[in-house]
Order: C-alpha cells, then structure tokens, then sequence
C-alpha cells in the first residue's frame, strides 16, 4: 500500500530544493565576478540575471515551504532527482543569453551534460564563446562530479539527519567521516587541493608549450575541472587536439585517472594507507578492464594500419581509451575519424570500455568499477562452488578499504544496476536507429551518453532529432544518479496518484 | 654540322617537352590549388594524405611557438584544424579568434596528413606558405539595454523580497 504524499511533504520537498537552488544562485556569482574581472561584461550581465532569477525562486520556495520537519527517505530522494532537474533549467539562462546556442533545449543538454560530467555539447562557435561563459560550463562540471547536493550540505546545511538521505540519493553511499556534513566537506577539501595542484601544473606546460601566460592558466584551470570531474569539455572545439602536446595528454591522463578514482581511496591514501590503491577491487578491476579493452582498440587499429606508429597508438589509442573508459571524454581526434577510420573492432572496445565506466562514489560514470569487481568475485564463485564438494563451505571476499565477505543480496543488488544501465544503453541506441542513425553509430553515442563519457562520433549535434536530445538527457541525468533518480520520481508520482491518504 | 645540331636541338626540346609534362602530371596528383574544407579534409582523409592542399580558415586560440616552429589552428566554419608552420610564419599573425577578437583569416598550402608521423597520429598539415586573405579585427560587445533593464528590475524584486522578509520577522 503506498501512502498519498501530503501538504507537509510537498512543503518539505520545496524548502530544501529552494535551499539547493540558493546555493546554485551564490555559486553563479563566481563567473559573474570574474566576467568583470576580465572585462566581459555583457557575460557577467547574464550572470547576474541568472543568479537573481535563482535566488529569487530559491526565497519564495523557501518561504512559502517552509517548515522545521527533516526529510523522509522518499523527500531525500526527491529533493536530489528534483534539483538536478531544476538546476540544469536554471543554470542554463547564462547561456541562452549568450547567444550561442540555437534553442533553449540545447542550454539544458550542455547544463546537464555538464552537471552530470558528461562532455556531450551542442554549443556553437565554442572557440568565440566568451571566457566568462566558459568558466560557467567547467565549473558546473566540477560541482557537478562532486554532486550537487554534496555542495548544498556542505555550506547551506548544518546537520541533519536528512541531510544523509539526499546525500545517499545522489549515488553516493558511503560516509568517509561518521558525519555527513564532514563527509561532504572534505570531498569538497579534496577537490579543491587537486584543483590547486593541477590547475598549478598545467598552467606552467600550457606556457612551457608556447601559450601566454594568462591564457595557459585560463586552459590549465579548465581543462583541471573538466579533467578531474572526468566531464570532458574543453575550451576549444578541437578538445584536447588543441594543445598538439604529449605533455598536456600525459598531465591530463594523470588528472583524470586520479578523478575517476573512489573517494573512498582518496581518503584511505589521505590517511597515509597507500596500499589500498594495490589491494582495492575497484583498482585491480580497472587495470584488468583497462588491458583487455585496450587490447581490443590496438588490435583493431593495427589490423587496419591506422596508426604506423607507437607513438600515434598511444596518444590517439590508449589516449581516446582511457579517456572513455574513466568516463572523461576528451578527444585527440574529430569526431567522424572515429566512423570513418577506426573500424567496427576498436569502436566495439571502446563502447565496451565507455560502458564499464570509472570507479563507485567518484565523479565518473558507467557500470563502475566496483560492481564489475563483485560479479566477477560471484563467477569465482560459483565456479568455486562446482569444482568442491557439495558440502564445503565456500567465502568469497574482496577487498574495499576493508575485507568485506560476498554476500547473494549484494550480488542481487549490483546486477539489477548493471542490467539497468546495460537497458539504458540499449534504450538510446535504438532511439537513436529510430531517427535513422546507424546502429553501432547510435550505441556509441548512446553508450557516451548513459555513461556521462561524452565522446561522440558525430551524432550529437544542435541538428540532431528533439527526441533524441530529450533521451541524451534523460540518459544521463539517470545514469548520473544510477537510476535512483527515475526510481524515487517514479514512486512519488504512483504514490501520488494510487496511493491511499 | 647543321643538321646533326638541329636533331640534337629537337631532342632536347622533346626531352624538355616530356619533362614539363611529367612534373604537371606529378602537381595535377598531389597537389589541391583550390581551398579545400575541413569536412572534406576529414571525411576524405586517405585520400588527401600526404598530399598538397591548400586550406582556409580563421586563426582561433594561441599562436604556439615550439622552438623554430609553431602550431597555429585554424578555423573554417566547421572544424579547426592545427598547422604546424616554421616560426617566421607567425609574424604575420595579427589577430586570434576569442570572444574579444575575430582572427585573421589565413589561407595555408601545405602537406596533409592524415595521422601525422611526427605529430603522434595529429591530423594536421604542415604548411609550406601561408597568405592573409583578411586581417581580423577587435569585437565590441556592447552592454546590452535589454539584459541590463532586465537585471534592474530583477534586482528590485530581490530588494522588495528581503524588505518583505524583514518586515514579517520583526
């Protein structure tokens, strides 16, 4: 039986999403203050119209919701599917008002591709796009690899027992610290130490590689936000061919491997505990994925001779590969290169590699890394189980931060999620052959899409059919969320319609 | 003596005949007079490979100088595509695309490759000669009277929301 939601609920709902939209009101204030910083100032202007707009909802949300009661389980869950939503609407005034975007649906693809650390963009003219503007898009894609929640709790909230329950429903399970808010804070510390330390690296190789100083460090910083929340955009329409430098790719293959990592493994090494990035599962899964599709994407670009050197193998390659497989999406080559030159083989590794994803309670997406780990412990398993005897006992255990013993509920859990997400690329692939794309071309974007890669092999343009905008969208806001999203949204709403007062 | 010259003459002649035909022979099959677009470049990059094309399109971004050399990218309307050209090249850069800036439009002759051998697997060309077809010029981006009274108004409201809030605590 399912309980109608109630007045107190709806109120409930509304006040900590007009808590969420604040926060995302106050953090637009930071490319308005830089528009004016660098002399932009008709950017900065819809900056300001953007942030007023949010503060404005956010304040009569929050007062005529508001209420002293903390959130449910079912409120938590809401409050994080509703603000993803609500924020890609909102966060994308900016860049309606910038003039170089064709309809207002493609200002929300590229806000929830950028919130979700997609990289997917149907931006037009990106290399005359102001810098202002820019910033916006690279910064929402480090908010958004951090969660958007997670920033909300960490500076609007101040301890709640319910503060866990959005936190959770942004997929997001673990608790580092035993208080939420602590939890939050210090992904929040962690990301801003990267920050510093990357931005700082590739602004000394940006002048190292012949670019001036200002603009190495504009492309330092942002290429870190993108690189780190494995989102994927960058400032230029090349992505990352821009730069022509081993060094850039090398630097940026070190951020965005470091970003797609658990945040659960950046505070074990925090905490001086080393050799948890040899013995976790999520480590050793990666590397063993990592290889074997690789192996597929070099064996294919050899057979055909596209690539005569080593050099080329791996800057373009492994380069493209891992890029894919951390979910980042960074490109060293255009996109129809992929169709055209790389050859059913390599495009089958890489689709492979972009579906698996990044690591559990990172920024990246896809399957994850964890649950790659746990069905390949329950096939040990089983196999364990035929080859003993009948009545030996068997323990399957696997290592993440902690020795953890394999459990037939755990196994359930993660196949229903990865039977989800495989549902959810096959879903936008044939939407996609649907609108007349070929059907590996419409996979692979498909793939690119659900699992927040943002690689694309041409499909994604401001040209491409509305519905097949609409399912991008919907891919990635549900493969950010891990289906939490469409879950939670779905219940409230056949709780609201069959549910009993 | 006449005659023997005579034949040695038209021997030369027909040798220097042959030879001019076989170079524009060889030109005719590397080498594109005509602009070509990135899209084409891209979508028929087997083909172009290793051949001369000549290309056109705006200088977008930095001019990066690498030793006596620079990689300049350059922007046709659809693709930007990078050019590594010799050092010397880039004086006559004036103006780089940016959202303060159209850049110059350039047009460059040069080798196309497909997977640049020593540019790890770069599509890319390298240029031979480059000519400024246009210089660019400084954008003006003028505030906007629209946005501008639009944000007034907003900020009124903000202003008449806090008043309100205020008015109901006390």
């Amino acid at each position: 039986m399912f309980l109608k939601p109630n007045y107190q609920d709806i109120k409930t709902i509304g006040y900590y999403l007009g808590k969420i939209i604040f926060g995302l009101g106050l953090l637009e204030t930071i490319p308005l203050i830089f528009g004016i910083f660098v002399g932009e100032f008709n950017p900065a202007l819809d900056f300001v119209i953007a942030s007023l707009v949010a503060i404005i909802i956010s304040l009569f949300l929050m007062h005529l919701c508001k209420t002293d009661q903390d959130l449910n389980w079912v409120q938590g869950m809401v409050v994080a599917s509703f603000s993803w939503i609500v924020a890609m609407f909102l966060s994308a005034i900016p860049l309606y008002l910038s003039g170089h975007y064709k309809s207002y649906l493609d200002c929300a693809f590229d806000m929830m591709s950028s919130f979700t650390t997609s990289g997917l963009t149907l931006v037009q003219d990106l290399d005359h796009l102001s810098m202002t503007t820019n910033l916006w898009r690279h910064f929402a894609m480090f908010i958004g690899g951090m969660g958007i929640v997670v920033m909300a709790l960490t500076f609007l909230v101040k301890g709640s027992a319910g503060a866990f329950k959005i936190y959770v429903a942004e997929a997001r399970e673990e608790k580092l610290l035993p208080n939420i808010i602590e939890t939050s804070r210090f992904i929040v510390f962690i990301n801003m130490v990267y920050l510093v330390l990357g931005s700082l690296v590739l602004w000394v190789v940006g002048m190292h590689q012949g670019m001036p100083s200002f603009s190495a460090f504009f492309n330092g910083l942002l290429i870190f936000m993108a690189a780190f929340s494995t989102g994927g955009f960058t400032p230029h329409s090349q992505s990352v061919l821009y730069y022509h430098s081993l060094s850039y790719e090398v630097i940026t293959i070190v951020i965005l491997v470091i970003g797609s990592l658990n945040f659960n493994l950046h505070y074990a090494v925090w905490r001086l505990r080393r050799k948890e990035i040899i013995t976790n599962i999520e480590t050793r899964t990666f590397f063993i994925t990592l290889l074997f599709t690789f192996f597929i994407v070099a064996a294919g670009l050899s057979k055909l001779g596209v690539y005569s050197g080593a050099m080329g193998l791996f800057r373009k390659g492994f380069y493209i590969l891992i890029s894919g497989h951390t979910t980042t999406g960074f490109g060293t080559i255009y996109t129809r290169q992929f169709i055209n030159e790389w050859g059913n083989a390599a495009l089958a590794g890489l689709i492979i590699a972009m579906g698996l994803g990044a690591s559990a309670c990172s920024t990246g997406g896809g399957i994850k890394m964890l649950r790659v780990g746990i069905i390949f412990q329950a096939l040990k398993e089983d196999m364990k189980r035929m080859i003993v005897p009948e009545k030996a006992i068997i323990f399957q255990k696997f290592h993440h931060v902690k020795n953890i013993l394999l459990e037939d509920k755990q196994v359930r859990a993660v196949f229903l999620v990865t039977i989800s997400y495989i549902a959810l690329y096959a879903l936008g692939a044939v939407v996609g052959a649907f609108c007349g794309y070929p059907f590996l071309e419409a996979l692979f974007e498909s793939t690119s899409a659900a699992a927040n890669v943002g690689l694309s092999c041409g499909i994604t343009d401001t040209a491409m059919p509305v519905a097949l905008k609409i399912t991008y969208i919907i891919q990635m806001w549900a493969g950010r969320l891990e289906f939490m999203s469409i879950f939670a949204i779905a219940g409230f709403l056949v709780a609201w319609v069959k549910g009993k007062r | 003596m006449t005659k023997e010259r005579l034949q040695i003459t038209e021997h030369r002649l027909q040798i220097g005949i042959f030879f001019l035909f076989s170079v524009l022979c060889v030109l005719c099959s590397t080498c594109y007079s005509q602009s070509i677009s990135s899209v084409d470049l891209i979508n028929n990059a087997k083909q172009y490979d290793g051949k001369v094309v000549s290309y056109q399109g705006e200088v977008i971004g930095d001019v990066m100088v690498r030793g006596n050399f620079a990689w300049v990218n350059l922007n046709d309307g659809n693709n930007a595509i990078g050019i590594w050209l010799e050092k010397n090249y880039t004086k006559d850069i004036l103006y780089t695309g940016s959202y303060k800036e159209k850049g110059d439009l350039i047009e460059i002759t040069g080798i196309f490759h497909r997977a640049c051998l020593e540019h790890g697997g770069d599509l890319d060309i390298h240029a031979q000669g480059i000519k400024i077809l246009q210089r660019g010029k400084p954008l003006i981006h003028r505030l906007n009277p629209g946005k501008r009274n639009f944000a007034i108004l907003l900020g009124v409201i903000l202003c008449l929301i806090l008043i309100f809030r205020r008015w109901k605590k006390k």
